[in-house]
Order: C-alpha cells, then structure tokens, then sequence
C-alpha cells in the first residue's frame, strides 16, 4: 500500500513515495503549469517504482487547488508541520521559505500545529527575492554557498524585491564585490525571515524547511541572528510532501 | 437586479458608474448565499431586499422626505438611531465595505488610511450610493483620526454633522457624551423643524430596543451546535439592519427566529457539527464586505459570533426604558454607547473579556482576529486579546484585511491552516 504527497511550489515541485517509511521522492520545477507539474511528478515517481497505482494522493502547496486527481487538499502549513516532525522529533519550530512565501510555525508534542506566522501579500525575504537579486548579478542560486565562502556582506537596505534588484545594481556600479552584495542578499532574508519569526515562539529545536534551506549560508546566517541553532535535513525541501504523504498514510490505516 | 433608472437620476446619480458598481453584485451574492446548503427559508426575504438594494428600501426614503421627515446617514454604532426616529425621521447606516468607489477616493486622501473611510468618501465622490443621496446630511463621530480628517473632507460633499466621542469613560468622558447627545437632538430638532417629545422619544427607545433585542435573539441561536444558519447569512441580517425600516426589520427576523429555533428543536444545522467554530473579533464589515466570511466558511468552518460593529457591539448595549422625562432619556441614550467596548477608548480592558465570555458562551473552536488596514486602535488591542485567549487555551489568528480581492489567495492559505489546526 502506498500514499503519495505532493507539493506544488510557485517554483519546484516535490513528491513523495510512501509506505510507512519515504520508498522515493522527486523534485522537478514547476513550469507554468502547476497541474502538469502535479501530474508529470506523480507519474515519474511511478515509473521509477514500478508500480500501477497509489492508494492516496495528498496535495499541498500553492498549486494544490489546481489539481483534480487530489485525494485531500491540505495546505502548505500543515504538511510542513507534519513533514519537519516525522524528519526530527525534537523540532517544535519551524521555518519554511519557499518560492513565493515564508512561514514560522510552531508545533506541539505530537507533531500538531498550535500557532503561525506567514508574510504578507510582499515577496521580501523570499526564494523570489533571493532569485531576482542573484540573477541581475548574473549568478545562479544554486551556486551562492560557494561564491560567498569568504564574503563580507554588503548592506542591502531595501527589503522590496524590486528596489533590492536596483540596490544591487547601483553597488555594482560602484565597484562593490559581487561575493559581498550576495551575502548582503542572505543577510536580508535572514533579517526578514527572524522578524516574522519574532510573532510565534521559538522554543526547542528549530529546522529550516523549504527550498532556501539547501543554502548553509542562509542557515548560518539564520542561526547567526536568531542566536539559536537552525537545522536543516537532506529532506528539508520535501518537508511539505513528506507531510502530505503521511497525512495520506495515516488516512489508510 | 430591478433597474430605478427615473428615481436614481432624480437622486442625483452617475448612472453608468451605478451600473458598473451594481451589475456584479447579484452573481456574487449568488456565489456566496444562494448556492449555500441548507439555508433557511426565512433568508427569503433578506435575498429580497439585496437584490433590490438601491430600489425598494431608496424608494420608502424618497416618500419619507416627501411627507417632510427627515432622513439622516450615519456610519457607526454609537449615534442614537432613536433620537432620528423619534423626529418622525429615518436613520440610515451608509454602506462603506466596497472596493469599487475606494480608487476614486485615492484621488482626493491617502492612500494609507482605513479603507472603510476611503470607501465612504469615495461612494459620495463617486456618486453611486443612493442612500448617500437621499439624506439630509450625514452624522460622523470622533472613533478615530481618519475618520476626524475626513470628515471635513465630506463636509465639502454633503453637511456632515460630528459628534464628539470621549476617548476614555471618566466620569467626564460621560458628561461630554451626555452633552452630544443634547446637541444632537438640538441639531436635530432644528434641522427638521420637528420637536422631539418624551412620548415619541419613549416608543423610538422601545422600537431600537426591539430590534436589538431580536438580533440577540437570532445570534443565541447560533450557539446550539450544529449552528442552524451560516455565519455568513447572519453577517447579511446585521449589515441591512443598519438601514432596513426597524419594524418590519424586527417582524421579519422573529418570524426566521422561530424556524432556526425550530432547528435547534429538531437538532438541524446549516453545517454538521464537526466544523470548526469561529468567532470573529475586530472591525466592522459593512455591505457588500463578506470575504473574510465567505473564506471561513467555504473551506469548512462556522462563524458562531462576530464580535464587531456590525456583530455585538451594535446590540448588546441597551438603552435603559425607564426614563420619565427627556433629560432622563437623553441621559439613558447616552449611557448606551458608553457601555459598548470599542477599541476607541483607552483603557478597553472590557473588550477582552467580552471576548473571552462570548468564546465561552458560543462555544468556539477558535477565533480570528480581523482588523481594516490601518486600523490602529484595534490592530493595537490585538496582543492582549491573543495573550487572553492564549491563557485561556483558545487558539487565535490575526488577519489584516480591507475590500479588495488581492489577498484572497493568501487568506485562503491562512485560514484553511488555521482551519487544520483547530
């Protein structure tokens, strides 16, 4: 028997595979159609498996309502919560920043969220802000924890994606090294993200969710400013599916 | 929607800016009332008078002003209805909860301020409010300074009356609105030509107490669970309270009183009673604002209670009968709006246990904190509501909101999370 979770981001989609334990998970971009997205990651995973078909599909994420072969419609919160607590235990805070959105959520005991913050209708402190920046550099996201090993970070005042983009493109112009403006970027998310964090409590062991937390620099950084440990997990950006999977799961016992 | 093309020109309005407001409204209300389950049958006559909204009710006005009474707008809970009604007059409580006129008001103030203030001016500017057209003037109160400012602003439009409301309940905070009350009923008086006599006075009382009366009847019977009507269709009642005339108001929500208490007897809801309930406290949400409720109920839960203007803060204050002559009565008046906990006061701690008591006595899964954009005074209080029901293990959210659809998704993924929490 199996249960599969997806979550559909503004940028990546994620699924996963489960039978009580994570069997497989696949991540593939989003594209302009969140539905196809949805579809092409169900059908990739079970191709890879071998298998004909899953007993419950949980979709969650931005682009959940744009499917219709979901079983269950769960939001983005909720599967984090239920993810980043099957991945540690210990975690009662969460931080997710995705594509579009960034989140804090607290959760009790037993995995269940009791509170939580979200950005407003404003991208700042995003994975949109960190991609809008790095590309007027002319650098790739994937590529940051290593430009910035040995950076100094420049200040980037303005926490709007479209000012911030100019910002970048003045300090440039006037010789500002392109390491040190990116880690002047990373500084901005992570003084934006402890912010939002400052509404919930932070309490016990904190995980980084979400596709920023494959950045140790952003980690670091988060760690840094909020003076507590931030950890992250090899699953942290299938945090959501995870989650969505097992809601799945728990729905077929 | 029936079109008063002859009447609505005579009042003065922009006809085609009227119909691009207007044309809209009858598939959203569609949307978000009439294709609900298990609505009840008594909701008949409210969808009747929505879907004649600037006609039928426009209509009884116009006469009225004809027949020399005369008809005044306010837009909050505090002025007293009964001082109006007992000059023979209408009291009209002016819709400000649209997006469409809000653009147009930009023009002229801030783009920063309560947009239930920017929509107000902006249906006077736009002149697509027939009810805004029919009235002698407008009575405006001193809740906040957005509203102090713009109120000079409206002057300009249409005379605008102020009252002065304290900020604090000192004992000279009650003689100040002790002494507005007289002013009004001056202003009044001399404004119609009409006197405002103890027996007319007496039976205005009976008949505004009558009808908040009736509306805590209808809002008892959302604490059976199931809930027998939607939060939403109890949104509606209380939004054309405001200016329905108060005794038919009155006839035809006992008449739906009596069949959701029947409900109650047969233990029929409107939804099962796993749904979550939500008790909503914050700012008001005047016609046609009913996205928060919508959003709630759309994806599984019950508003049980709203603790706003256009909820208990409009009826749970009663004016006192037993004045035996004016100066009692005027003071009976003013003690009324005294006791209701708005956020305009400083300190307000009874807010926070009314809202404690009505989580308790609605019996509610959780609560959402709504305040307008730029709502200082009640975005402020919002920390020692949460601390409060926090204590009290009753989970809260806050959401900051106005009449636009542009955060409609994010609100969607907000309360459905906060939906799965509780």
């Amino acid at each position: 028997m199996y249960s599969l979770g997806i979550d559909i981001g503004s940028v990546a989609t994620k699924a996963v595979l489960f039978d009580g334990d994570i069997v497989d998970r696949v991540i593939l971009p989003t594209g302009w159609s969140p539905r196809q997205a949805g579809k092409d990651a169900v059908i990739e995973l079970l191709k890879k498996n071998g298998i004909n078909q899953v007993n419950k599909i949980v979709v969650t994420g931005y682009g959940r309502i744009a499917v219709d072969f979901a079983d269950k419609v769960v939001t983005e919160i909720t599967c984090h919560g239920k993810g980043a607590y099957v991945l540690n235990n210990k975690v009662r805070t969460i931080i997710d920043i995705g594509g579009q959105d960034s989140k804090g959520i607290n959760i009790n005991k037993h995995g269940k969220v009791i509170d939580f913050i979200m950005n407003d209708k404003c991208a700042a402190g995003t994975g949109k802000f960190l991609e809008v920046t790095i590309n007027s550099l002319g650098e790739d996201i994937t590529e940051i924890d290593e430009l910035t090993r040995k950076a100094v970070a420049e200040k980037i005042n303005s926490m709007c994606t479209v000012f911030a983009e100019s910002e970048v493109v003045s300090l440039l112009a006037q010789g500002a090294d392109k390491a040190n403006i990116i880690m002047g970027i990373i500084d901005s998310i992570a003084a934006r993200t402890v912010s939002l964090l400052n509404k919930i409590n932070i309490t016990d062991e904190v995980l980084f969710t979400g596709g920023l937390a494959n950045s140790s620099q952003i980690t670091n950084q988060l760690t840094k400013v909020l003076q507590k440990k931030v950890k992250t997990d090899t699953n942290s950006q299938f945090a959501g599916a995870i989650g969505a999977a097992i809601i799945g799961w728990e729905e077929l016992q | 929607m029936a079109k008063h093309y002859e009447m609505w020109e005579k009042l003065g309005l922009d006809l085609e800016k009227h119909d691009q407001f207007l044309n809209p409204v009858p598939e959203l209300f569609t949307e978000i009332f009439i294709k609900q389950d298990n609505r009840p049958e008594g909701m008949d006559y409210y969808d009747f008078v929505v879907g004649d909204i600037h006609g039928v009710r426009v209509k009884e006005l116009v006469a009225e002003k004809d027949k020399g009474n005369p008809v005044i707008s306010s837009f909050c809970a505090f002025v007293p209805d009964e001082l109006i009604i007992a000059a023979g007059g209408a009291s009209i409580g002016l819709c400000a909860g649209a997006q469409f006129p809000i653009p147009r008001a930009e023009l002229e103030l801030p783009n920063d301020i309560c947009p239930l203030i920017k929509s107000s001016v902006g249906f006077k500017l736009e002149r697509v409010c027939p009810y805004f057209e029919v009235s002698d003037f407008v009575v405006g109160e001193t809740t906040c300074d957005g509203k102090k400012k713009a109120w000079e602003f409206l002057n300009e439009h249409i005379s605008t009356y102020v009252m002065e409301l304290p900020n604090t309940k000192s004992a000279s905070g009650h003689q100040l609105w002790q002494s507005e009350i007289e002013r009004f009923k001056l202003e009044i008086e001399e404004r119609s030509g009409r006197k405002i006599t103890t027996e007319k006075l007496a039976e205005a009382i009976k008949l505004v107490n009558k009808k908040r009366s009736v509306l805590e009847r209808l809002y008892n019977t959302r604490k059976a669970n199931p809930a027998p009507i939607s939060g939403r269709d109890t949104l509606l009642i209380t939004q054309l309270a405001f200016f329905d005339d108060p005794a038919r108001f009155i006839e035809k929500t006992e008449k739906l009183c009596e069949e959701l208490e029947a409900r109650i007897a047969n233990k029929q809801g409107v939804v099962n009673s796993e749904a979550p309930r939500i008790l909503i406290a914050g700012t008001p949400m005047p016609l046609p604002s009913w996205k928060l409720h919508s959003i709630i109920e759309s994806n599984g839960g019950v508003v049980v209670c709203e603790e706003t203007c256009t909820g208990t803060r409009y009826f749970e204050s009663k004016v006192a009968e037993n004045g035996q002559n004016l100066a009692e009565q005027l003071v009976n008046l003013s003690e009324r709006a005294m006791n209701i906990n708005c956020a305009c006061f400083t300190p307000n701690e009874a807010r926070v246990d009314d809202i404690l008591r009505l989580a308790n006595e609605y019996n509610v899964d959780g609560v959402i904190y709504y305040n307008l954009q730029f709502c200082q005074t009640y975005n402020m209080e919002y920390n020692k509501v949460a601390d409060a029901l926090k204590k009290a293990d009753i989970p809260v959210t806050q959401i900051e909101s106005d009449f636009s659809e542009n955060d409609s998704g994010q609100l969607n993924t907000r309360i459905q999370a906060f939906l799965e929490m509780l």
